[in-house]
This record gives C-alpha cells, sequence and structure tokens, in this order.
C-alpha cells in the first residue's frame, strides 16, 4: 500500500466534505457578509436526524433496502435542517440586517451554543455510533485502499457541486441570487425578491450541509453533538482559503484544506525528525491559511479589492 | 517657484492607459484646477499624486523631495491634505474629533503621555482642541461641533472634511469635486473660502466638474482627456483651445 | 422615561457635590460587597466575583482592539493563555523557578504585547473577516503548541497543565491564604478581590485616557475609514500593532492573575470558546463603550453562575426531579440570551454615548 496515495485519497474525501460544508458559508457570505456561525451546527443536526431515522427504521423494517433506508434519512435530515436555517435566518439574523456588523455575528455565536445544547439534551452526551448499513467493500486504487463508503462520499460531494453550479449559473433563481449578491438594493429594484433569495440561499446551503454531516457521520462511523463545531470551522476556513464568496473558491479550499490536513498529518512527523507529532494537524491547516491570506489577503480564487478613493 | 511637480507620469491598469505621460507643475500660492470629461483620469491622477496608487513610471516631487512611492500618509506628512470626491468622514465621531484627527500629524503624544497624562501631553490636547475649534470656525461651522458627522447636512461634511484636511496644516490642499451636489449658493461660499484658504498661503489643487467654478477660481487650468494633458494654461485661453472644445463636444464648456 | 433618567443623569454628574457622594458611595459599596457576599450567598461567590474582575480587565482589552480600532480578532484568548502560561512558568515547580509577583507582572505583560505584535504584524493588509478567521488560527496554534510542548522537551507540561503555581505574595505574605487585618478576617478571595480591584481600577483609567488621547482618535478614525486616516497623515500600519500591543497586554495581565489565583493552568482554558466568550462580552456589553464592556463582562460571568447554582434546583422544585441536564440547561439559556439581547438592543446595552467636546467658550466667540 502507497502511503502517500493512501492520504491522498483519504484527503480528498475529507476535503469533499469541507467543500459542502464551505459551500453553504461561502453562499451566504456571499449574499449578507455574515459568518454564518451556525452552519457547522446545521450540520451537526443533519447527521442526528438522519442517525436517529437510520435506528428506527433498522429496529421497524430490519429487513429495508439500505438504499431506501438513507434515501429516506437523507430526506428527513434534508428537509428539517432546510426548515431550521429557513426559522434561523428569520429569527436571528433579518431583524439584524442594517445592525452593526457584529450584532449577527453574535446572535450567530448564540444559535450556535442554543443547537448545541438543544442536541445534548436531546441526544444525550455520549458519542453515538453509526450503524453499517452498507457493506464495507474495500478496493484499491493507485495503490491507495477506498472503501465503498468513501466512494459514495466523493460521488455524491461531486454531484451536488456540480448541481450547485448549475443552479446558480445557469437559472432564473441563481442569476437571481447573483444579482442580489452583487447589491441586494438595486436586485430589490430590479423587481428581484431580495427576502425571498436570501430565505432560499440559506436553505440551499443547510440542504448540502445536511449532506455533509451524513457523509462525515458515515465515514467516521461516530456522531456527537459537538461534531459541527470544530467541522463548521475548518469549513469556514477552507471558504476563506479559497476567497470566501466565490463558490469555485469554496471547492478548491475545502479540497485543498482536507489535502494539506491528511499529508501534514502523514508526515509531518518525518519532516521535523519527529520533533512536532501529528497532534500538530490542526496547526499545519492555520499555518497554510496565514501564508496564504498574508500574500493573498483576500484568498486564492478571491477578487482583489482595491481600495477605491 | 513650483511646489508640486509631476515629470511624464504613466499608470495602466491592466491594459488600459488611465494617464500617459502627464507632466505638470503647481506652483506656490497658486489655485490649479483640472479638468475633463468622465473617465479623462482625473481621479487616477488625484490618486497617484497621494500615494493610493503607485505610478508605473514617472517622477513627483514636492517641496523640492521626490515623493514617488510614498504611502498616503506620508505624501499627507510631506504636506498635502486631500478630500475625497465621495466625502470620507469619520462618520460615528463629532465634528469636532474629525478636525482633531486632522491634528494628528502635527502632534507626538504617543501612549506613555496618554496613559499617564503627562503635562506635556495635556498641554498637547488643549492646543489640539483650540486650534480644531478655530478650523471649525473658519470654515464656519463651529456650532456644529458637538454633532456626529453623519448627522451633517452635505454642504457642511464638505465644509468639514476641508477643516479636518486644513488641520493637517498642508502647503497643498488637494480638492476632489468639492462642489458636486452643491446647490448655487453653497457653491458661491465654497468659492470664497477657496479663496481665503489661498490668500492664507496654501496652494490648490482643485478637480471639478463645474466648469463655470474652474473658470471663475483658477489662476491655471490643465485639462486631461483620455489620460492625456491637452491643454494647461490661464482659464480664458484654455476655454477657446480647439483641442480643449474638441474633447469637450456636448459637453458643458460655456 | 428614557428623557427622564437622561436628565436625572446628567443633573446628577453635572452636580460635583452628588458625584463625589456617589464615588464615596460606590467606593464602600464595592469595598463591603465580598463581605455581603460571603455572609449570604457564600463564599464560592467572592471567587466567582473574582473572576468577573480579571474577565473585565480581559474584555477591556479586547475593546481595544475589536471596539477602539475595529480590528475583530476572534484568536484574543491567546494572549490571556500567554500570561498564564508565562507566570506559571516563571512561579511555580515546573522549572523550579520562584520569581516575585512584581517581576512576573511586567514580564508577562511584555511576553503578551510582544506577541500581539508578532501576531498582528503579518495580518495588517486583511480586512474584516479575513483578519478574524487568521486571529483565530493563531490563537488555536498557540493552544495547539502549549498542549503538545510536553515532548520532545517538556515545558508545558502538556494537556495535563501546570500545578502549584505560586500566588502573590507581599512581604512573605501569601495572599491566597487567610490574613487578619485590623480584627477583621480577610479569607484569600477575599484579598485578590481587593487587588484585582484596584489593578482593574487602573485599567480603566488606562482605557478611558487612551480612548480621549490623540492615539485613541487615530484607532477610532482608523475603524471608521482606514483610507481617510491615512489621508490625514496617520501611520495606520503602527497603530494598529499599538492597538494589537496594548490589548494584548492586558490580556497578559489578566492571564497572570488568573494562574495565580487558580494555582493552576491548563490549555483547556484557552480555547476558541474563551475568546468568543470575550468577544461576546465585548459586543454584548456596547462595543468601544469602556464601562458597557465592563457591564457586559460583568454579566456574562455572572449569569452563567447564577443559572448554573439554579438550573438544578428549580428543576426539581418545579417538576420534582431533574428533567434536564442543568449543564446543558445553562448553555441553552446562555445562547438564548445573546440572541434576545442582540435582537432587542443590537448596539449592546450599554452603547457609547454620543461624545461632548468641551470647547473653550473664548475661542467661540472669536
Amino acid at each position: 500500500m502507497d502511503i502517500f496515495a493512501q492520504q491522498v485519497l483519504n484527503g480528498l474525501v475529507l476535503g469533499s466534505v469541507y467543500a459542502l460544508v464551505a459551500l453553504g458559508y461561502t453562499m451566504v457570505y456571499g449574499i449578507l457578509g455574515l459568518i454564518n456561525f451556525a452552519h457547522g451546527e446545521v450540520v451537526m443536526i443533519g447527521a442526528m436526524i438522519a442517525l436517529a431515522v437510520v435506528s428506527a427504521l433498522l429496529s421497524v423494517f430490519p429487513e429495508m433496502s439500505p438504499f431506501l433506508m438513507i434515501a429516506l434519512a437523507g430526506t428527513a435530515a434534508i428537509l428539517v435542517c432546510m426548515s431550521l436555517a429557513f426559522f434561523i435566518e428569520r429569527l436571528a439574523y433579518r431583524p439584524l440586517r442594517n445592525a452593526p456588523r457584529l450584532a449577527p455575528l453574535i446572535t450567530a455565536i448564540g444559535i450556535s451554543i442554543l443547537l448545541q445544547n438543544i442536541a445534548m439534551i436531546i441526544w444525550g452526551r455520549k458519542y453515538k455510533t453509526v450503524p453499517q448499513i452498507f457493506p464495507t467493500e474495500t478496493f484499491e486504487l493507485f495503490g491507495a485502499n477506498i472503501t465503498s463508503v468513501q466512494i459514495f462520499i466523493i460521488t455524491v460531494s461531486a454531484l451536488l457541486m456540480a448541481g450547485l453550479l448549475v443552479i446558480v449559473h445557469f437559472t432564473k433563481l441563481g442569476r437571481a441570487m447573483r444579482a442580489t449578491s452583487e447589491s441586494q438594493r438595486v436586485a430589490g429594484l430590479m423587481g428581484i425578491n431580495v427576502n425571498k433569495i436570501i430565505s432560499v440561499t440559506f436553505m440551499i446551503g443547510a440542504g448540502l450541509a445536511a449532506v455533509a454531516g451524513i457523509l462525515i457521520a458515515g465515514n467516521y462511523s461516530v456522531a456527537h453533538y459537538s461534531m459541527g463545531f470544530m467541522l463548521g470551522l475548518k469549513a469556514f476556513t477552507a471558504a476563506v482559503l479559497g476567497g470566501i464568496g466565490n463558490l469555485g473558491g469554496a471547492v478548491l479550499g475545502g479540497l485543498l484544506l482536507g489535502l494539506i490536513e491528511s499529508i501534514g498529518a502523514g508526515y509531518i512527523g518525518d519532516l521535523t525528525g519527529g520533533f512536532l507529532g501529528s497532534h500538530y494537524q490542526d496547526v499545519f491547516a492555520f499555518v497554510v491559511l496565514i501564508v496564504v491570506l498574508v500574500f493573498r489577503p483576500t484568498g486564492i480564487m478571491g477578487e482583489r479589492v482595491s481600495e477605491r478613493a | 517657484m513650483s511646489l508640486l511637480e509631476l515629470v511624464k507620469i504613466n499608470k495602466n491598469f491592466g491594459g488600459v492607459q488611465a494617464l500617459d505621460d502627464v507632466s505638470l507643475t503647481i506652483n506656490k500660492g497658486e489655485i490649479y484646477g483640472l479638468i475633463g470629461p468622465n473617465g479623462a483620469g482625473k481621479t487616477t491622477l488625484f490618486n497617484v499624486i497621494t500615494g493610493v496608487y503607485l505610478p508605473n513610471n514617472g517622477g513627483i516631487s514636492f517641496d523640492q523631495q521626490s515623493i514617488v512611492g510614498r504611502k498616503p500618509y506620508q505624501v499627507a506628512l510631506a504636506g498635502i491634505a486631500r478630500t475625497f470626491q465621495n466625502i470620507r468622514l469619520f462618520q460615528n465621531m463629532t465634528v469636532m474629533e474629525n478636525v482633531m484627527v486632522g491634528m494628528h500629524a502635527n502632534t507626538s503624544t504617543g501612549s506613555f503621555g496618554a496613559i499617564f497624562s503627562t503635562k506635556s501631553a495635556r498641554h498637547e490636547e488643549k492646543m489640539i482642541r483650540e486650534q480644531s475649534a478655530k478650523w471649525l470656525s473658519y470654515v464656519g461651522i463651529l456650532t456644529e461641533a458637538n454633532n456626529l458627522a453623519r448627522n451633517l447636512s452635505y454642504g457642511d461634511q464638505r465644509r468639514l472634511e476641508i477643516a479636518r484636511a486644513l488641520a493637517t496644516k498642508p502647503k497643498l490642499l488637494a480638492l476632489d469635486e468639492p462642489a458636486a451636489g452643491m446647490n448655487a449658493t453653497e457653491t458661491e461660499e465654497l468659492k470664497l473660502l477657496i479663496q481665503r484658504i489661498r490668500n492664507d498661503g496654501i496652494s490648490i489643487l482643485l478637480i471639478e466638474h463645474d466648469v463655470k467654478l474652474i473658470m471663475n477660481l483658477c489662476d491655471r487650468v490643465a485639462v486631461l482627456d483620455f489620460g492625456q494633458k491637452i491643454a494647461e494654461d490661464v482659464p480664458q485661453r484654455v476655454r477657446t483651445d480647439p483641442k480643449v472644445i474638441q474633447a469637450y463636444i456636448g459637453g458643458e464648456l460655456p | 422615561m428614557k428623557y427622564f433618567m437622561q436628565d436625572l443623569w446628567r443633573r446628577f454628574t453635572g452636580n460635583r457635590r452628588a458625584l463625589f457622594f456617589g464615588y464615596v458611595l460606590l467606593f464602600v459599596a464595592l469595598a463591603l460587597l465580598p463581605f455581603l457576599l460571603s455572609n449570604t450567598v457564600g463564599r464560592t461567590w467572592v471567587r466567582i466575583l473574582d473572576f468577573a474582575l480579571i474577565y473585565a480587565m480581559l474584555a477591556l482589552g479586547l475593546n481595544i482592539v475589536v471596539g477602539f480600532a475595529g480590528l475583530l480578532d476572534l484568536g484574543y484568548i491567546a494572549f490571556y493563555a500567554v500570561g498564564a502560561y508565562t507566570w506559571a512558568l516563571l512561579a511555580s515547580p515546573q522549572f523550579d523557578l520562584h520569581l516575585p509577583f512584581w517581576a512576573i507582572l511586567p514580564i508577562g505583560a511584555g511576553m503578551a504585547a510582544l506577541f500581539g505584535v508578532l501576531l498582528g504584524a503579518p495580518t495588517l493588509r486583511l480586512r474584516g473577516d479575513y483578519l478574524a478567521i487568521v486571529t483565530l488560527g493563531f490563537g488555536e496554534i498557540i493552544r495547539i503548541f502549549l498542549n503538545n510542548l510536553d515532548h520532545p522537551v517538556n515545558v508545558t507540561n502538556g494537556p495535563i497543565g501546570i500545578n502549584k503555581i505560586d500566588p502573590i505574595s507581599i512581604g512573605g505574605a501569601d495572599l491566597t491564604k487567610t490574613h487578619e487585618l485590623l480584627g477583621i478576617v480577610f479569607s484569600g478571595v477575599h484579598i485578590y478581590y481587593y487587588v484585582l480591584l484596584i489593578l482593574l481600577f487602573l485599567t480603566i483609567v488606562i482605557c478611558v485616557r487612551l480612548e480621549k488621547s490623540r492615539i485613541g482618535r487615530a484607532w477610532l478614525a482608523i475603524r471608521e475609514d482606514e483610507l481617510a486616516a491615512q489621508a490625514m497623515g496617520i501611520n495606520t500600519r503602527n497603530v494598529k500593532l499599538l492597538a494589537f500591543a496594548l490589548g494584548a497586554m492586558f490580556g497578559g495581565v489578566a492571564g497572570g492573575l488568573f494562574a495565580s489565583l487558580q494555582g493552576f493552568v491548563s490549555p483547556e482554558s484557552f480555547g476558541l470558546l474563551e475568546s468568543i466568550m470575550v468577544l461576546c462580552m465585548v459586543v454584548l456589553g456596547g462595543m468601544g463603550h469602556v464601562y458597557g464592556v465592563l457591564l457586559g463582562a460583568l454579566l456574562l460571568t455572572v449569569l452563567p453562575e447564577i443559572l448554573r447554582s439554579t438550573a438544578s434546583p428549580i428543576q426539581r422544585t418545579l417538576f420534582g426531579e431533574v428533567y434536564i441536564d442543568p449543564e446543558a440547561l445553562r448553555m441553552l439559556l446562555f445562547g438564548l440570551a445573546l440572541i434576545l439581547v442582540m435582537l432587542v438592543r443590537p448596539t449592546g446595552l450599554w452603547p457609547a454615548p454620543k461624545r461632548r467636546t468641551v470647547i473653550d467658550q473664548d475661542i467661540v466667540e472669536d
């Protein structure tokens, strides 16, 4: 087994989940200029709902096809997360649209704390094991081992990202979204229902987040009420790395961050002569972020905003 | 005696030549006007002078010193103060505080002096307050001193911007379309203010769309068109220059 | 009602005698507070008050960076960590160093300021949210290092943390022990309360003086419009670095006091959640307003503790047993409070009042 190839593969799997979550951050940021701190929690809720549905189905219909099961669980998770995002935007962000810049950031943090603790009350403090509903098969690819779950993750993420790009660039809705992110005022004057577009944007992001939650829980076989926080942070980092507000940037940033973490963790010990161990995995991600931003202050694919006088 | 001298300034943005070999000289004690149709490069030139943009090549000397490559704050310290086309005040600070910020350049209290409220710090602070109040009454908005800048009327915001710029004790005051959006009375008052500033020994660079104001006020006028200087002379002669008329066909030249 | 209160306030502050009397009253109240608390709700609450004072200092430091200079810093807790670990390493059995507090305090402050500049310098070109994520990254990096610097050379003792940190001692008297003075018994938390109160008072004075100074105006100007600030001849790079350094310095001092009060530090006190908590204190209280921030810090330290001590008993009296995990309930209510306060008062509970500058009458008449 080729270790390097294996790390690259693991990085791509992790990175595609980051990318899905990062898309949600970047879409909301693009339209509202808001760091939606609660987005990571939406990912967690998605994973938890899906897990609850699968567990329920397993106990009632143990013979059900795993594909149908995952489809039902996924649908439930997506619907719950979308309505959740709708209400979050409506109740905690919309009233503050003209407030000082940091006010919505604080409500976002409040929502995040709220959701985490509600999840803890409902699902408890313990790590929950995800049941293996698919038989896990392992294939070999370029000297690396790839499981069926990993293939599933990469395929689903790629399809969703492609779908999102099609929506944003080739549909009327997408055009309205792009117009709104350019200027809410002008978009409103052109007859676009800005509030509706913002709601829809939040809901699309939440749908992607729900799927990402299911995928990541499937990949690690565990779910926990606090799983969304760090994941959300990483995904936000990915979005900034790629250039926040830019969809392609979010995907690129997500994949890149996944690769950096995976390869960095695998080789950091060798690189530093054993001085730094794999505990420094997270340091790697942040150091790369800082270095990139120092040289390109608006991210890899971000627009260069020059101050106009 | 020249104060500001631009020699063959070039600036392009991704292939668009915004300024093409522009040279000009502003003399001490002069009101120098810069006009040109929209997109002629006036504001670009302004930003090159004030250090916001770095020219691709060319020289700028101010008061016998080269200021090319200096940062905006260094240009301000050298003695060029500016206003902005789309007013940029410190909105949530009071009118008085806006001018007090302008005094930053010529004062020196640091964090040590501030924390221990040293005698020199208190003395300087008093001086800053007095001077700032003077600048406010100079432009005629002292009564507004304690209002927030964002609550001022449009014309008063323009005045405040000028007062704030004057507080930096400039040798050259560069005004970017100060009359934009003003009515006839306000423009007339502005004209008097600018003349008064010049009479107090400060040279003025004036970019303006209001050609009438420029012609009435300026000692010399330069005309930019497509990034090139096509004329530079006293107003009467610029007005009849065929090249200028050509550039302004359909335009508003009286 | 609002105007009535404002009018009352103005009359009160306008009257020198009333003002003096008010200050005396406040002073006495603050001096008696720990005794009142330990005799009514218990000595734990004096300890909580001590932590509230430390957090207030921390929040005032962050207010310099976020509130005055407008630089969104999500990794501010790193400076608190630097201060705490500096104290821990210089006054504990870890390296068997036992420096006196008057030596460590400035060293800790200096170290934190140094880190402030080191972390601030590369981020100066960044704007708004990019700055936020980078400072967040720096905060995490420092925490991860503290967590892992137990090998190959043991510096920080890793996740276990450093124990048996020396308390502040004056003339050989350990301030965490109980002492008697003039017939009154002061326990350690009482004494620390007074020490912290004095330091907090100094912090407030420094913050207010800075805000009203040339430097403070330069910070506000940068916050309002960076390019216009440059056009005023303000060297924005240096002035921003100064904000980072001074803000970090307060964080460092607070961290050192925290380490000495607690006697123990470990990396888990310095996570992102703590940075966010301090930011919440600043924004919730009233960003840029020293007294508002103070209020925010006190509320956000004391409120969760009140919830902690009431979450179980209230459930028991209402339902007969504890249904909901009290820790979860406490945080849930806390999150809810953050949202509600922001929705009702987006500029914070006590935002900066419109400032007035005194103008000498003779100038007006000129």
